[in-house]
């Protein structure tokens, strides 16, 4: 094991001299990672296709620690790229991209990356890396612990990933954790040599293209259900393959498997939930969804326990109180620390188990600017929520730093509302869709003063002129829309309990309003500076607004228009983006109507503050 | 004489970048860009740049042909160019033109070729801007670099 031999040689000088792959088809980019990454004492090699990296790891796949690679490229997928190298090499992967959309991010967990970046990279992002490729070691080595002492129940724990109950996979995957942990004590106590002496005894085996057309020929003659390590090792007959390599090699393919399945499986979700808030049929096909996508979960890339995805009203609860802590993670749209996220449950989404989970979460961490996304799965108990936001959680390092007094401001931020959240459409809370909403808007207004305020963060997001004529028309079709949006939420949210509607748009507005921020502030971690901790007060008075006034439901919708403004339902979304500006000067009659000179101050600024929420 | 010019062209610097970053023309990402700049790479800032905008010119191009194309209906390919043209401009720190990309991006997943063609000529003006003043900005650390050269001769 090539990290082995680092520790052995420079045993105290890791993750120094920790050998990085870095591929990106964009020279700036390229050069930029390649500093970054000198500048953290990483040894780098770039390249930037992916043809030639997949060449180089081919060649020698021990003489790479990690790679890194963009996501959209030229010449090959950089899913692609990730998929092989995880097949082949068993190397940690983690993805780059410029674009932060949910689909994008869960599609790279479900192709098996260990991380997934944002541009721009930040140095402080990348001083961490190392810890994919212990992580990937230790569980390596895990697996094959489990494998060695258990067989049968490796393999059922596979078939059990498939099974719909997500009940039992949060106990089967528990009980896997809970032996790994209990295995690697003991090898702990047996002293860090035998550790070395028993993984060195283990050289890792490349996976060429015969050697696995051998394995599937074996997998595909036993049949996936029967495949076991013993048996294909058996029918392959290859010599100094261990059953260790089949078993981890076999864990992979099934996860292969199960995402090739899963992703048809969404995508039919996905048409399901734009076509009709239909429960059953969400339910439907959310067992699929979900039950693969437990599968996919391999234990190597999700350890957090911690994390619930799941449930609908788990994940209300979530954006209600720990939405505060949650949100305070969510802002940043940066590092999406995968290998934080465990995909444990899709557990019965009783409202009072997330109601216990959520106070257990207090302390923990867990949003970690996991861009939030509805799944469908969720649905399961609840009928007709057609969504269910799904907030990675992170270990157990804290929330980020952003002041109580900004959490408070969000909780108490939106008030109810129902159409928030519900439609087929995910609640798009990364920093980018905020943004486009808010440029989608400038573009039609034909404004072009982008970000020409201040230096101020909000002020980045397009100032809009009070173009109020255009408020005025659009402001009957937001009715309209309002209206349409009412329907097709009313049933869904019949079901779901009050306060779980209030902290819908709590976390909507709030995230976005974070995004907005943070988008500034790219670094993860940090604390919001003042300018935009100066800007988050000006939504509180807005928000309280939304929350007393009779605009209620438009601003509401309108925060939820904005999630949703990178959806594919073209339909709503040219209508809505004159909501902007509807919302804008609804709050700006409410201010005057109040006599809070709360923006008076801003002027034109005012709307600039408005628009990023 | 000297001394006075060096001390003029680092406020000249220093109103330069203060300016493009108040003005939300560059981000933090800059900053960090000039960290990186030591003993060791002396000139990665404006390598970096340089190479910014030799790509993004091309981007640009490819980007209006794209629209300008009666038949275009590519919104796919549009999408690429875009994320690109994203990705290294938001690398460099240039905020507002990813801000525009941004808009760029939401019309583009709408099929919304006027939005696209506005987004485009925003796209373009601010990129003219930025280049510009960065362009400003090594000509004057240029001067700097000459300046100090001439108050310290370098032994040879």
């Amino acid at each position: 094991m090539t990290v082995e031999r680092i520790v052995s040689e420079t045993k105290d000088q890791f993750p120094i001299g920790m050998r990085v792959l870095a591929v990106d088809d964009d020279p700036t980019c390229l050069l930029l990672l390649e500093t970054l990454l000198r500048r953290c004492q990483y040894h780098v090699t770039t390249t930037s296709q992916a043809i030639t990296a997949l060449k180089m790891l081919r060649e020698n796949k021990n003489k790479f620690d990690l790679v890194i690679s963009d996501v959209h490229m030229p010449d090959m997928d950089g899913f692609k790229l990730l998929e092989l190298v995880g097949l082949e090499m068993d190397l940690p992967v983690i993805m780059l991209s410029a674009n932060g959309d949910t689909k994008l991010v869960m599609k790279g967990i479900t192709h098996g990356a260990c991380d997934y970046l944002l541009k721009p990279v930040r140095i402080e992002e990348l001083k961490n890396i190392w810890q994919h490729v212990v992580r990937r070691k230790k569980f390596d080595r895990k697996d094959r612990n489990n494998s060695d002492s258990q067989d049968k129940p490796h393999a059922e724990s596979g078939e059990a990933a498939g099974i719909r109950n997500a009940d039992n996979n949060v106990k089967v995957n528990k009980k896997r954790k809970d032996q790994n942990e209990d295995e690697d004590e003991d090898r702990d106590e047996d002293g860090h040599d035998n550790d070395d002496s028993s993984t060195q005894k283990k050289p890792r085996v490349v996976w060429s293209v015969e050697l696995h057309r051998k394995f599937v020929a074996a997998v595909n003659q036993l049949g996936i259900d029967k495949a076991v390590p013993k048996k294909i090792l058996e029918l392959m007959n290859v010599e100094k393959l261990t059953r260790e390599n089949v078993a981890s090699h076999l864990q992979k393919f099934r996860l292969y498997l199960k995402r090739i399945s899963c992703v048809a499986n969404q995508q039919a979700n996905m048409a399901a939930a734009l076509g009709t808030a239909d429960s059953s049929y969400l339910r439907m096909g959310s067992l699929n969804g979900l039950g693969n996508f437990h599968s996919l979960a391999g234990p190597d890339q999700f350890h957090n326990a911690a994390f619930r995805s799941f449930p609908p009203s788990g994940v209300l609860g979530r954006l209600n109180t720990p939405a505060g802590l949650g949100i305070r993670g969510l802002p940043s749209t940066g590092t999406i620390p995968l290998g934080h996220v465990q995909n444990s449950g899709h557990s019965s989404n009783d409202l009072n188990k997330l109601q216990s989970f959520v106070p257990g979460n207090h302390n923990a961490n867990i949003l970690q600017g996991m861009p939030l996304s509805l799944e469908l799965d969720q649905l399961q108990n609840n009928k007709g929520v057609s969504h269910i936001g799904e907030l990675p959680a992170a270990n157990s390092t804290s929330v980020f730093p952003v002041p109580g007094s900004l959490v408070d401001a969000r909780i108490t931020g939106f008030s109810n509302n129902p159409i928030l959240g519900v439609t087929s459409n995910s609640l798009m809370l990364e920093g980018s869709s905020q943004q486009s909403a808010l440029h989608a808007s400038n573009l039609r207004d034909g404004v072009s003063a982008i970000g020409f305020q201040n230096g101020n963060t909000l002020s980045d997001f397009a100032s809009i002129d009070p173009v109020s004529n255009q408020l005025r028309d659009s402001k009957s079709d937001l009715q309209g829309q309002a209206a349409s949006m009412n329907r097709n939420a009313g049933q869904i949210m019949t079901s779901v309990p009050q306060e779980w509607n209030a902290s819908i748009p709590t976390n909507g507005a709030m995230i976005q309003l974070d995004q907005c921020l943070d988008q500034h502030n790219s670094i993860f971690h940090r604390t919001m500076d003042s300018d935009s901790i100066g800007s988050m007060s000006f939504v509180d008075p807005l928000s309280i607004k939304a929350h007393n006034s009779a605009m209620e439901p438009s601003v509401i919708d309108k925060e939820g228009y904005l999630m949703y403004q990178s959806r594919p339902q073209g339909n709503h979304i040219p209508d809505n983006v004159g909501s902007l500006e509807d919302l804008a000067s609804a709050m700006m009659k409410q201010d005057q109507d109040n006599g809070k000179p709360a923006y008076g101050n801003f002027g034109h600024n005012s709307y600039s503050h408005r628009t990023c929420i | 004489m000297l001394g006075l010019a060096a001390d003029r062209l680092r406020a000249d610097t220093n109103r330069l970048l203060a300016f493009l970053f108040h003005q939300g023309i560059l981000d933090e990402q800059f900053l960090q860009l000039q960290q990186l700049e030591d003993e060791t790479s002396p000139n990665f800032v404006s390598e970096v740049v340089n190479i910014y905008f030799h790509e993004s010119e091309k981007l640009l191009r490819n980007l209006r042909s794209l629209l300008m194309d009666k038949e275009f209906s590519d919104y796919n390919k549009m999408g690429i160019h875009l994320n690109q043209f994203m990705g290294s401009s938001s690398s460099i720190g240039a905020k507002r033109i990813r801000n525009v990309c941004v808009a760029f991006r939401a019309a583009s997943e709408q099929n919304n070729r006027a939005g696209c063609l506005r987004a485009l000529e925003l796209l373009e003006h601010e990129y003219c801007f930025l280049k510009n003043k960065l362009h400003e900005l090594f000509q004057i650390q240029q001067q700097r670099a000459l300046a100090a050269a001439v108050r310290y001769p370098m032994q040879n």
